[in-house]
C-alpha cells in the first residue's frame, strides 16, 4: 500500500474551486515532485494534504489511515511534516526556538538530539546562528531553517512547497542537494516547484498540475524529455 | 501628486505644532508648579507612592489585553469583567466568611492564598466560558465582529453578577496585619500597596519566565506568529488560545485581590474603570508587548498620580485633583500621536491579521 494516497479530491475557496479532483500517490521512500505554473493549485493541493483545508469531496488516506477531517497539528503526530511556501519561520523566534517549535510533537530527548546534530550537520549554519532572532536570517538561511525545524518532527513525510523560490541559484543547489540527502536518510519527499528542471532531476515521479487538475503524471526521466513540460516549464522552444 | 505631497506637508505641520503645543503646556505647568512649590517632599513621595501601587494593578490588568491582542489581534474589552468576577466571588463566599470567623486575621498568609486562588480559579472560569461561546465561533470574522461581541460579553457578565450578587458595594474585611503603614528606605508606605507592589512584580517576573523559557509559552509566541505555521508544528492553536486567556485572567484575579486590599470594597461595576486604564496601559507600552504592558501599567499609575499637581495645578486649573482620568486618557491621545505603536510596540499591527 502507498505511503500517501490522494484520490479525486475537490478543494474551494469559498466559492473558487481550486481543486477539480486530484489523485496522487507517493511510495514509501520515494521522491515526488508536483510542477505547476502559478496557480496552478499546488499550494493547495498541500495544504489539503497537510490538514491545513479539508477537501469538500475525494479521499486522502495516510499510512493507511483516512485522514480526511483530522487537524494538521494532530498529522504531525503521524509524522507528516511540511515546510509552506515562503518558509514561514517564526521571525521573532531565535533559531534555536524555531527547531524547538519543530520538536514540539516529541518527548523522545536523545532522538531529538540526534535530529539536532543531523540538521546542524546538514546545516552548519544553523549551528553558528543558533541564538539569532530568526527574522535577522537571509532568504537561504530561512529556508535551511525552515527545512531543518521540519526535519525536527522525524517526518516520515517531508512536504515542501516551492524552496528554491528567491534563493540565488547556489543557494537552489545547496537546498535541493539537502533534500536528496535527507531522503537517503528514509524521509519520503513530495516537492512542489516551479522550478521544474531542478526538480525533475532529483525526483523519481512527476505530476503536472494545470488549472487544479494532473493534466500528466509519469517518471521523472520521461516527463523530463514530454513535449509539452519542456515548453511549457522547462522554456525549451 | 503634488497636491497630495501639499496636503500631507500641511498637516504634518500642523501636527508639530500641536505636538509643541502640548510639551510647552507641560513643561510650563510643570516649571510654574515647581516655582510655587506647594507640597512637601514627603507630599511628592507619598503621591509616587501611590502611583507605583495603581500603576502595579494597570500593568496586572494590561497583561490579559496584550496578550489576547497578540494572538488573536483582538480588544477583549469584556477583561475588566474577568478582573471583576474573581473577586466578587471570592469576597462574598470566602473572605467575608473567613473574616467574621476570625480565621482571616489568625492566618492572614493562608486566607490571602485561598483567597487568590479561588479569585483565579473564578476569573479563569468566565474567562473561558467568554472565550468558548462568544469568541470562538468568530475567529476568521472581520475585526470589528469580535470586538463588539466582547463589549456586549462585558455588559453580559457585568449584569450578571449584579442579578448574583445584588447592586450594592461589598465591603472586602479589613486584615490587621495587612492594616497601616512601614517604613522601607525612609520611605513611609502602606502595607497593602507595599504587598501590592511586591506581587505584582513577582507575578509580572514570573509570567514573562514562563512566555519565554517554557514550551508552552514558546508554543504561544509561535501561534502569535502565525497560527497555520504553528499548527504544522504539531501546536493545538485553539489550546494555545485558551491557555493565552487563562494567563490573562489569573492575572486580573490577582489584580483584583490586590485591589480589595487597597480599597476594601468590591462592586459589579468595578472592573470598568480599571478596565479601561488598563487598555490604555496596554496601548501605551505597545499592545501586544508583556515588558510594554508593564511599563505602560507604572508609567500610567504615576503619571496620573502625580499629574494633576505637576502639570495642571501650575496652570491654574480649578481643583486639578478631579481631573485624574482626563490625565490617562490625555497621555493615550499623546501617546497615539507621537507613537502610534506605543513605547515597546512594533509597528505591525496592520499588517499581521
Ligand atoms: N486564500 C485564497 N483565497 C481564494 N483563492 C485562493 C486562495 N489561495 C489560492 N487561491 C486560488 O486557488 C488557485 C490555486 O492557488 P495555489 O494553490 O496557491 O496555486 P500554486 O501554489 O500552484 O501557485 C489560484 O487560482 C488561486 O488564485
Ligand atoms: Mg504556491
Amino acid at each position: 500500500m502507498a505511503m500517501l494516497e490522494v484520490n479525486d479530491i475537490h478543494t474551494y475557496y469559498g466559492n473558487i474551486h481550486a481543486l477539480k479532483g486530484i489523485s496522487i500517490t507517493v511510495e514509501e521512500g520515494e521522491i515526488v515532485t508536483l510542477i505547476g505554473a502559478n496557480g496552478a493549485g499546488k499550494t493547495t493541493t498541500l495544504r489539503t494534504i497537510s490538514g491545513l483545508l479539508t477537501p469538500r469531496e475525494g479521499s486522502i488516506s495516510y499510512l493507511g489511515k483516512d485522514i480526511v477531517g483530522t487537524p494538521a497539528h494532530k498529522l504531525v503526530y503521524e509524522r507528516m511534516a511540511m515546510v509552506p511556501e515562503g518558509r514561514g519561520v517564526f521571525a521573532k523566534l531565535t533559531v534555536q526556538e524555531n527547531l524547538e517549535m519543530g520538536h514540539f510533537s516529541r518527548e523522545d530527548k536523545d532522538g531529538i538530539a540526534r535530529d539536532l546534530e543531523r540538521v546542524f550537520t546538514l546545516f552548519p549554519r544553523m549551528k553558528e546562528r543558533r541564538k539569532q532572532v530568526a527574522g535577522t536570517l537571509s532568504g537561504g538561511e530561512q529556508q535551511m531553517l525552515a527545512t531543518g525545524r521540519a526535519m525536527m518532527s522525524a517526518p516520515r513525510l517531508l512536504m515542501l512547497d516551492e524552496p528554491s523560490m528567491g534563493l540565488a541559484p547556489v543557494l537552489v543547489d545547496a537546498v535541493f542537494d539537502a533534500i536528496v540527502e535527507i531522503n537517503k536518510e528514509g524521509t519520503t519527499i513530495l516537492l512542489v516547484e516551479q522550478n521544474a528542471l531542478m526538480a525533475l532531476s532529483i525526483a523519481n515521479r512527476g505530476y503536472v498540475l494545470q488549472t487544479g487538475q494532473i493534466v500528466l503524471h509519469d517518471d521523472a526521466e520521461k516527463l523530463k524529455n514530454n513535449e509539452m513540460v519542456q515548453k511549457a516549464y522547462l522554456g525549451v522552444d | 501628486m503634488s497636491e497630495r505631497i501639499k496636503q500631507i506637508d500641511i498637516l504634518g505641520v500642523v501636527m508639530w505644532f500641536f505636538r509643541a503645543a502640548i510639551i510647552v503646556a507641560m513643561l510650563w505647568g510643570t516649571i510654574a508648579t515647581l516655582m510655587d512649590n506647594p507640597y512637601s517632599a514627603k507630599a511628592w513621595t507619598d503621591t509616587i507612592v501611590a502611583g507605583i501601587a495603581q500603576g502595579s494593578l494597570y500593568a496586572l490588568i494590561a497583561i490579559g489585553y496584550t496578550l489576547v491582542y497578540g494572538v488573536l489581534f483582538m480588544i477583549n474589552f469584556a477583561h475588566g469583567e474577568f478582573f471583576m468576577s474573581g473577586i466578587m466571588t471570592s469576597t462574598i463566599f470566602i473572605a467575608i466568611p473567613m473574616s467574621e470567623s476570625g480565621y482571616l486575621d489568625a492566618n492572614p498568609v493562608l486566607g490571602l492564598i485561598i483567597i487568590a486562588l479561588v479569585t483565579m480559579l473564578v476569573s479563569i472560569g468566565v474567562a473561558i466560558l467568554t472565550e468558548r461561546v462568544a469568541y470562538k465561533p468568530l475567529r476568521g470574522a472581520p475585526r470589528l465582529v469580535p470586538l463588539i461581541t466582547a463589549i456586549g460579553a462585558s455588559f453580559f457578565w457585568q449584569y450578571y453578577f449584579r442579578g448574583l450578587y445584588g447592586s450594592e458595594v461589598k465591603p472586602f474585611p479589613l486584615i490587621d496585619s495587612i492594616a497601616g503603614k512601614m517604613t522601607i528606605f525612609g520611605i513611609e508606605i502602606l502595607k497593602s500597596q507595599a504587598l501590592v507592589i511586591v506581587v505584582a512584580i513577582i507575578m509580572l517576573i514570573g509570567l514573562n519566565l514562563f512566555v519565554i523559557k517554557t514550551k508552552v509559552g514558546k508554543s504561544i509566541r509561535a501561534a502569535a506568529e502565525n497560527k497555520d505555521v504553528a499548527r504544522l508544528m504539531g501546536i493545538d492553536v485553539d489550546r494555545a488560545i485558551t491557555i493565552t486567556f487563562t494567563m490573562g485572567a489569573a492575572m486580573a484575579g490577582i489584580a483584583g485581590v490586590l485591589y480589595a486590599l487597597v480599597f476594601r470594597q468590591v462592586h459589579y461595576f468595578m472592573g470598568f474603570f480599571p478596565g479601561i486604564k488598563a487598555f490604555t496601559a496596554a496601548v501605551l507600552g505597545g499592545i501586544g508587548s508583556i515588558p510594554g504592558a508593564a511599563l505602560g501599567g507604572l508609567l500610567l499609575g504615576v503619571f496620573e498620580s502625580v499629574g494633576p499637581a505637576l502639570f495642571l495645578e501650575g496652570l491654574g486649573v480649578p481643583s486639578p485633583h478631579q481631573l485624574k482620568d482626563v490625565i490617562a486618557f490625555t497621555m493615550l491621545v499623546l501617546v497615539l500621536i507621537f507613537r502610534p505603536q506605543g513605547i515597546l510596540g512594533e509597528r505591525l499591527a496592520e499588517e499581521k491579521a
